[in-house]
């Protein structure tokens, strides 16, 4: 068992934050086209513009909101369904999150413990004297129609500042094992990911690893069950979770809410989900365990500083959940491919190409435009010359986390999309500038002149293998 | 620094205009010989008569060899000339300065567009390679934008504002089905055409232009010649292009309910031809009206209309063929076509026939001056073309 604390330096987490997609997939839903058995409740539902970078940006957003992006070192992103197999994904977020471009950055995949395993390299990173570390994870995984998977799997994404300074939630004791079992398994190129029989895993993986790394990381910091405020538990098996409470004697009053019927279980980001809607109720002093499973185990024990008083996330996971619409099962197949539909009598998209991407990275990436110093007036994209006064003496200016109002719009029915039709807006900002573009996350009918959106960060298309991000309004949660 | 234009110094002597439609069996060279050979014969010349070349097309062809290559023209000057939708006027203005300034003696206006052999609905531009941040709203998308904002500035309930449009197809649909060159010859009902399939809410596709294949030409002399060719040649008063800032999508100050490009070359246009009130002086006007709201808007960008009443004029039949001033006599890019390059001079060609007399079921009375409005690119961010036209100097 992997086992070091090497550094007294105070590390710890210093912000969060979290994202549910807005949509909703209702397992009655599945059922009713399927004819299959079906659960309770709903899962979420990454939408067709989406995917683990752009949900890791928007969590990573809400994040750093509470610390300085300028003092980031590291950057690691945690999933299992990387939109590149090669290109770094990191890369991405870390351009559209406007991270410095002097940091160690990765991606950290191949099972859904990366997310807990990033999150112990960041706090590595920051104890070896890193200043600060962002973990996002997000994961968006496709499972096979009928499948039990399909319907208990969920799409969101979780991030963690990790510092020195105002640490909200020290890690005291951490404990890792890693097991060459077969449990769950996805060769590059599938779709979907296979599963070992529950019995097996049960009794051969999870029940006794959880065993272990419980025992271990509670006798390293000598906390006894009973004292902890909070246990943050994420495996596939949850039946393991009811077996180690009775084993270990842990109170299940104590176990965070696994959001199984808001939302469902959602990969790698699942163990950030689940502890970002924890730490909001957290006191000082508060000793959190957090385990998660897959190939084995990681686990740490979080000591909750009185600096949490002061911190509040800009949205918590609760209403986040609270902040939803329906797709149905029909578009739900439609929006992954796993439906194939006729393509509408237009062009495919171009691929977006390299050069142009690369002179126009913080546009394309970090929203910023520009805005005239002589005049004043915000303007997006960044001009040369000054759409008002036609001064030629711009300076940068950013629009990400500004709200904005649609002054008209289009819904076009004709344009390539996997959901038509696609809504367009001209929206004007608060302080000024304008921005015509794509409207998501709402229905057609409800648009209006006047509405308030706000900006987030989507996957526009594919083309040429090439995901084509950029920004897009949707109504403000 | 003056925007003098060119009054009465220009003459079009002879047009050829090819139907608009469907043409499955002609490529846009079939299109082009049968549309210059029109005019040349109208004009009663030959090829070797023609000093000059001006071809406007989009997408249908690239440089001078596009029209050189089918016409088997001797080794003369060919420019092929694009400014978007606005592309056949553009080819008109050229050749027109190019007679004017004496460079030479007759010079031919020609435009072309092949649509229907991309397969595709509606139209496809043709992008450099990009950052792909500028989306992909198709024409219809970018013109309804027009719609919500009008209705929500003048009050139009969206019911109302619906009538209205539908009432600009219905009349323009109405002048087609008296002209045989137009693609859809068929009057409409209002209940057809506000039923029709969404493209881009509020516009059905009874509120698009037809997508079609066609050509157009126009040749031009000094206005001191036309009478060597020409019993009643029609005189170009004005000419006007202009090139907006492309503002729209950037300043908040644009409100969606107008066209400034369309204004100011309005403006510059009524100038050069001496024109104080549109509304009463022209007798008639073929407008850019590719989707039902932006013949909406034009009305009050040209001064037919004051702000926010022009929907009163659709609706009271003002601009109807026996109205006070007939908009789209021809059936317009609603009902005659749309391809791109050939719609400038489509227009033209209107003119050509109603001021001689020439245009049949559909001839208004005793017609004196007329407008082309031509208009490429999208709300806020557009090319805009007027030209005024007559059938005497001074």
């Amino acid at each position: 068992m992997a086992d070091w604390d090497f550094n007294p330096l105070m590390a710890g987490i210093v912000s969060y934050g979290s994202y549910v997609p807005y949509r909703r997939l209702k397992r009655a839903a599945i059922g009713q086209v399927l004819g299959v058995a079906a659960g309770k409740g709903e899962r979420s539902v990454a939408s067709f513009d989406e995917d683990s970078v752009s949900m890791a940006v928007e969590a990573t957003r809400d994040a750093l909101r509470g610390a300085k992006p300028a003092d980031t070192q590291v950057l690691f992103f945690a999933t299992t369904t990387p939109p590149y197999g090669e290109k770094l994904n990191a890369a991405t977020l870390g351009a559209a999150t406007l991270l410095p471009t002097e940091i160690r950055a990765a991606d950290c995949t191949g099972s859904v413990r990366a997310g807990l395993s990033a999150m112990l390299q960041a706090s590595d990173a920051v104890k070896a004297g890193a200043k600060q570390a962002v973990v996002a994870m997000a994961d968006c995984r496709l499972a096979a129609p009928e499948g039990k998977a399909e319907q208990s799997n969920g799409d969101a994404a979780a991030a963690f500042v990790f510092g020195n300074d105002n640490v909200i939630a020290e890690i005291e004791a951490t404990a890792s094992m890693t097991r060459e079992i077969l449990d769950t398994w996805r060769a590059p190129g599938e779709r979907f990911g296979h599963s070992w029989e529950e019995r097996f895993t049960l009794t051969q993986s999870h029940g006794p690893i959880l065993a272990q790394v419980i025992k271990t990381v509670l006798e390293k910091v000598k906390v006894a069950p009973g004292d902890l405020a909070k246990i943050v538990i994420d495996t596939p098996n949850p039946r393991a979770i009811d077996e180690i409470a009775r084993a270990l004697k842990l109170d299940p009053s104590k176990f965070a809410d696994s959001f199984a019927p808001t939302v469902g279980q959602t990969g790698a980001a699942h163990i950030g989900l689940m502890l970002t809607g924890i730490l909001p109720s957290a006191k000082p002093g508060d000793r959190i365990l957090v385990v998660s499973v897959a190939d084995g185990a990681d686990a740490m024990v979080l000591k909750i500083t009185p600096a949490v008083a002061s911190f509040k996330p800009t949205r918590s996971v609760g209403q986040q959940i609270e902040s939803k619409g329906d797709v149905s099962y029909g578009n739900y197949l439609k929006w992954r491919e796993i439906l194939p539909t006729e393509p509408p009598r237009r062009p495919d998209p171009d691929r977006p190409a390299g050069p142009p991407m690369l002179r126009s990275e913080r546009w394309k990436y970090g929203f910023i435009g520009s805005k005239c110093k002589k005049c004043g007036t915000p303007q997006l994209p960044p001009q040369l010359v000054c759409v008002k006064c036609q001064a030629r003496d711009m300076e940068p200016y950013s629009f990400a986390d500004r709200t904005a109002r649609i002054a008209t719009y289009a819904i076009d029915r004709l344009a390539y999309s996997l959901n038509p039709p696609t809504i367009n807006v001209v929206i004007d900002f608060e302080g000024g500038g304008r921005f015509l573009g794509e409207m998501t996350d709402c229905e057609p009918e409800k648009v209006a002149i006047g509405d308030e959106v706000e900006m987030t960060f989507r996957r526009l298309f594919t083309a040429g293998g090439v995901h084509n991000y950029f920004w897009k309004a949707r109504p403000k949660r | 620094m003056a925007s003098r234009g060119i009054k009465d110094r220009v003459a079009i002597i002879g047009m050829g205009c090819t139907k608009f439609g469907e043409h499955w069996d002609k490529g846009p060279e079939d299109l082009l010989v049968e549309a210059a050979y029109e005019a040349y014969e109208s004009a009663g010349v030959t090829p070797d008569d023609v000093d000059a070349y001006w071809l406007g097309t989009m997408g249908s062809g690239i440089s001078g060899l596009t029209l050189s290559e089918p016409l088997k023209i001797q080794f003369k000057p060919v420019s092929r000339v694009e400014n978007m939708c606005a592309t056949g006027s553009e080819a008109l203005r050229q050749a027109a300065y190019a007679v004017a300034s004496g460079a030479f003696d007759m010079a031919m206006a020609i435009g072309v567009e092949k649509l229907k052999d991309s397969g595709y609905s509606g139209l496809v531009g043709n992008v450099p390679p990009n950052d792909g941040t500028e989306g992909s709203m198709t024409a219809p998308a970018s013109f309804s934008l027009l719609a919500p904002a009008y209705f929500k500035k003048y009050g139009l309930d969206p019911d109302k504002g619906k009538d209205v449009l539908t009432r600009i197809a219905w009349k323009n649909h109405k002048n087609g089905a008296k002209n045989s060159k137009a693609q859809f010859q068929k009057e409409v009902s209002l209940e057809a055409i506000k039923n029709s399939p969404k493209i881009a809410d509020p516009l059905g596709i009874m509120d698009c232009s037809g997508v079609s294949d066609g050509s157009a030409a126009a040749i031009v002399v000094r206005a001191e010649d036309a009478h060597k060719y020409c019993k009643n040649p029609i005189y170009l008063k004005a000419l006007s292009f202009v090139a907006g800032p492309a503002e729209g999508p950037l300043s908040q100050e644009y409100d969606f309910t107008t066209f400034r490009e369309v204004v100011a070359s309005a403006t510059d246009a009524y100038k050069q031809a001496g024109i104080t009130n549109p509304r009463e002086q022209l007798s008639m006007a073929e407008v850019h009206d590719c989707f039902t709201p932006t013949e909406l808007v034009l009305m009050e960008d040209l001064g037919f209309s004051k702000r926010g009443t022009a929907w009163q004029d659709v609706m009271d039949g003002y601009f109807d063929l026996d109205g006070k001033l007939p908009v789209n006599p021809d059936g317009g890019l609603k009902s005659f076509g749309h391809p791109i390059g050939a719609s400038g001079l489509r227009m033209m060609y209107e003119m050509w026939l109603q001021l001689r007399g020439e245009a049949g079921p559909r001839q208004i009375k005793n017609p004196k001056l007329g407008l082309t409005h031509n208009l490429g690119g999208a709300p806020g961010r557009c090319v805009s073309f007027v030209s005024v036209v007559g059938r005497e100097v001074g």
